[in-house]
């Protein structure tokens, strides 16, 4: 997993509450052998004119100039402002999956479904809950703003500074913190542990060599 | 040293570390992939720039999408063969041993496993599929895993768990004539229900238990998940050392001496406390038929369809009326008037050469109903397939008007073509009668082989004993 210290990038807004994972990725896209690749369906339904199909050349597809990631002012999203509960719906991780894929790192909400909250860090994204007041302010700092609004978030910090210098704490739990900040996923944290796997194998193969073939 | 039960032995063997709220890194000494649970698990690995830790302690069939007909064309359906395009190139790029569709040893990811020797005795063993708990039988603890814990374990060799209790199912005394290793099961499950072993570690013991031969002991475990518990096992004996002797993956020579002195350890010791402790008595056993939509909803082949009316707990009342309408059945119709429209034998519950010789046994010189629309053989490997064909017993089924397949799941969960059309009874040799399991609308009867293969030639449900 990457880690997430600090990010300055492109902020767009998505200005609607209750955006669930199937608006997120949609099911039909959830067949797919691969956790890679669902950017180019990240808000399928939202993005295109037509109905998407997994296999189908995106490229050729009729884009909604209304959208918001569609509009020349938000090329290469790394940051979503989002209202009250975002993420709801399924526990897939499809959904961290495709804001991953399409370049997103953070996202910036009053709420968040719980499942999503937690698959957020587990894939290197970092969801940031801030009071409805505040994100409100963001929302309307981004939109006053004449060039792409670009904040940074640092997470060493916890803090969000905004274009325009105004500095907003965030929190976020420790371990998460830590984990993201060092990109330790939960087989990096394992991984902390490789003299002990490495120890208890060598025990185990004098004891049941037959366990370890090939090991001589 | 404090008595132990067989699940503590497996436990202490294999920790690696704990931390102080009990939370392990249990180490893994096999892992078992198929098409259907791994393919974004492998991608985990590429995205992450992570090998496989031990590329020896894997072993890949495809299992759950292969075609059971026609395999030299390849399969048809295009999700179900990117699927197992994905297995075979993320096996050769990761170098771990797979045995392909084209594979004589291919089958059934359960039933290669043993066969193979690649599970033995001792072993933790998992699988991204919750049938995992199979391989127990051999004394091992197996349990299934999701996709983020087959990544895990790839990258790891361990799995990160809280130890479960200790529940213990004796049935004791022998089972009549005629009373096999599913109709035990399944007895099992309608006396402790589908969330009777939930949280636990699951042992079967008692004489009817160490009577059966390893596979049916296999078929015991492999419906420890229908029990609520995802871990199920039986201790050591002497059959179970002299199954593997000889097995591909097994150890020889020395070797094979020193672990055959370690494997008669694992069994629970004589004054090992239980958790929970389920007493059944073997004598009374009948052969078994579920008439619902869960795998608790089982009664002997002699009785009838129970009525929701009389059931005193309204939850439980309201659930059976439900079964009863999705599987057309009314209220006090004998189970043995229960109409037959397909029958399957197969699955990794009984698909295993005892289970087909079971079957052929009552198909013998018989033939199936006019009434029934097709009768699936689907053995559970190449090798099971083989060695039925040098026993005859395709022609035996062939002979009878079954349909003899290519190893696979097959009907179990109708992934690939073979599926039940809406309203159709089956009496079938797999683990799960949930709605649409089989197919949408299909209703799913539970039994063992002989049953199924009985039910086949009589187009509803026998008591095999008298058939
Ligand atoms: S046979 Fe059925 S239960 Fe067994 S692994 Fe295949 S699909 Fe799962």
């Amino acid at each position: 997993m990457d880690k997430f210290t600090q990010l300055t990038g492109v902020a767009a807004p998505m200005d609607r509450p209750n955006v669930d994972t199937d608006a997120i990725i949609p099911k039909q896209f959830l067949k797919s052998i691969k956790r890679s690749g669902f950017g180019p369906n990240l808000f399928d339904e939202w993005r295109y004119l037509d109905h998407g199909e997994p296999g189908m050349d995106n490229s050729k597809r009729p884009i909604n100039p209304d959208f918001v990631l569609n509009l020349p002012r938000y090329a290469g999203t790394q940051i979503l402002l989002a209202r009250d509960n975002f993420g709801c719906g399924s526990s897939r991780e499809h959904a961290p999956w495709a804001l991953l894929d399409f370049g997103i790192r953070a996202v910036i909400a009053p709420s968040f479904a719980d499942i999503f909250y937690n698959n957020c860090f587990k894939n290197g994204i970092l969801p940031i809950r801030l009071d409805a007041a505040t994100v409100q302010k963001l929302f309307e700092a981004e939109a006053a703003s004449e060039q792409p609004w670009q904040p940074t978030i640092d997470l060493q910090a916890k803090t969000i500074t905004t274009p325009e210098g105004e500095v907003i704490a965030f929190e976020v739990d420790d371990t998460r913190r830590h984990n993201l900040l060092n990109g330790l996923d939960d087989i990096g944290l394992t991984l902390q542990h490789v003299d002990d796997i490495r120890a208890y194998e060598q025990r185990r193969a004098t004891e049941a060599p037959w366990l370890f073939p090939g090991r001589g | 040293m404090a008595a132990k039960t067989l699940y503590d032995k497996l436990w202490d063997a294999h920790v690696v570390r704990s931390e102080p709220d009990g939370t392990s890194l249990l180490y893994i000494d096999r892992h078992l992939v198929h098409e259907v649970t791994s393919p974004q698990a492998f991608e985990g690995l590429r995205m992450a720039g992570r090998p496989v830790w031990r590329t020896n302690s894997v072993v890949a069939t495809p299992d759950h999408n292969v075609p059971t007909t026609d395999r030299h064309v390849g399969i048809a359906d295009p999700i179900s063969r990117t699927q197992v395009e994905t297995l075979d190139q993320n096996c050769s790029d990761f170098g771990i041993d797979e045995f392909r569709m084209d594979d004589i040893r291919q089958g059934i990811v359960h039933v290669v496993g043993p066969e193979q020797g690649a599970t033995l005795p001792g072993m933790t063993v998992v699988c991204g599929d919750s049938h995992t708990s199979t391989h127990g039988a051999f004394g091992a603890l197996a349990h299934g895993i999701g996709t983020s814990e087959v990544e895990h374990v790839l990258a790891t060799q361990c799995l990160v768990q809280q130890k479960m209790q200790n529940m213990r199912v004796t049935v004791k005394g022998h089972a009549p004539e005629g009373v096999t290793a599913k109709d035990i099961v399944l007895a099992i499950i309608g006396e402790i229900g589908t969330a009777g072993g939930t949280g636990c570690a699951l042992e079967f013991a008692g004489e009817a238990i160490m009577d059966l031969s390893v596979e049916g002991r296999m078929t015991v475990c492999n419906m420890a998940i229908e029990a609520g518990a995802r871990a199920g096992m039986v201790a050591v004996d002497e059959k179970t050392i002299a199954y593997f002797e000889g097995r591909p993956f097994a150890p020889k020579g020395a070797e094979w001496e020193a672990a055959v002195a370690a494997w008669r350890e694992l069994h629970s010791d004589a004054d090992a406390v239980f958790d929970k402790e389920v007493v059944i008595d073997a004598a009374r056993l009948k052969p078994m038929v579920t008439w619902g939509t869960s795998p608790e909803m089982v009664l002997p082949v002699d009785a009838s369809v129970p009525d929701p009316a009389a059931e005193a707990d309204k939850v439980k009342a309201t659930g059976m009326q439900k079964a009863l309408e999705y599987m057309g059945l009314k209220a006090g119709m004998p189970i043995s008037a229960i109409p037959v429209d397909r029958v399957f034998i197969g699955s990794c519950t009984n698909s295993r050469i005892e289970d087909l010789r079971q079957a052929a046994e009552v198909a013998k010189g018989k033939k199936v109903a006019a009434s029934v629309k097709q009768a699936l053989v689907v053995p559970g490997s190449g090798l099971v397939k083989q060695q039925a064909e040098a026993e005859g017993l395709d022609k035996v089924f062939i002979e009878a008007g079954f349909e003899w397949r290519e190893p696979g799941c097959s009907m179990c969960l109708a992934m690939n073509a073979d599926r039940l059309e809406p309203g159709e009874h089956c009496a079938s040799t797999s683990n799960r009668n949930f709605e649409g399991r089989q197919g949408k609308d299909g209703r799913t009867h539970l039994v063992s082989p002989s049953m199924a293969a009985a039910a086949a030639i009589h187009g509803h449900f026998v008591d095999v004993r008298s058939a």
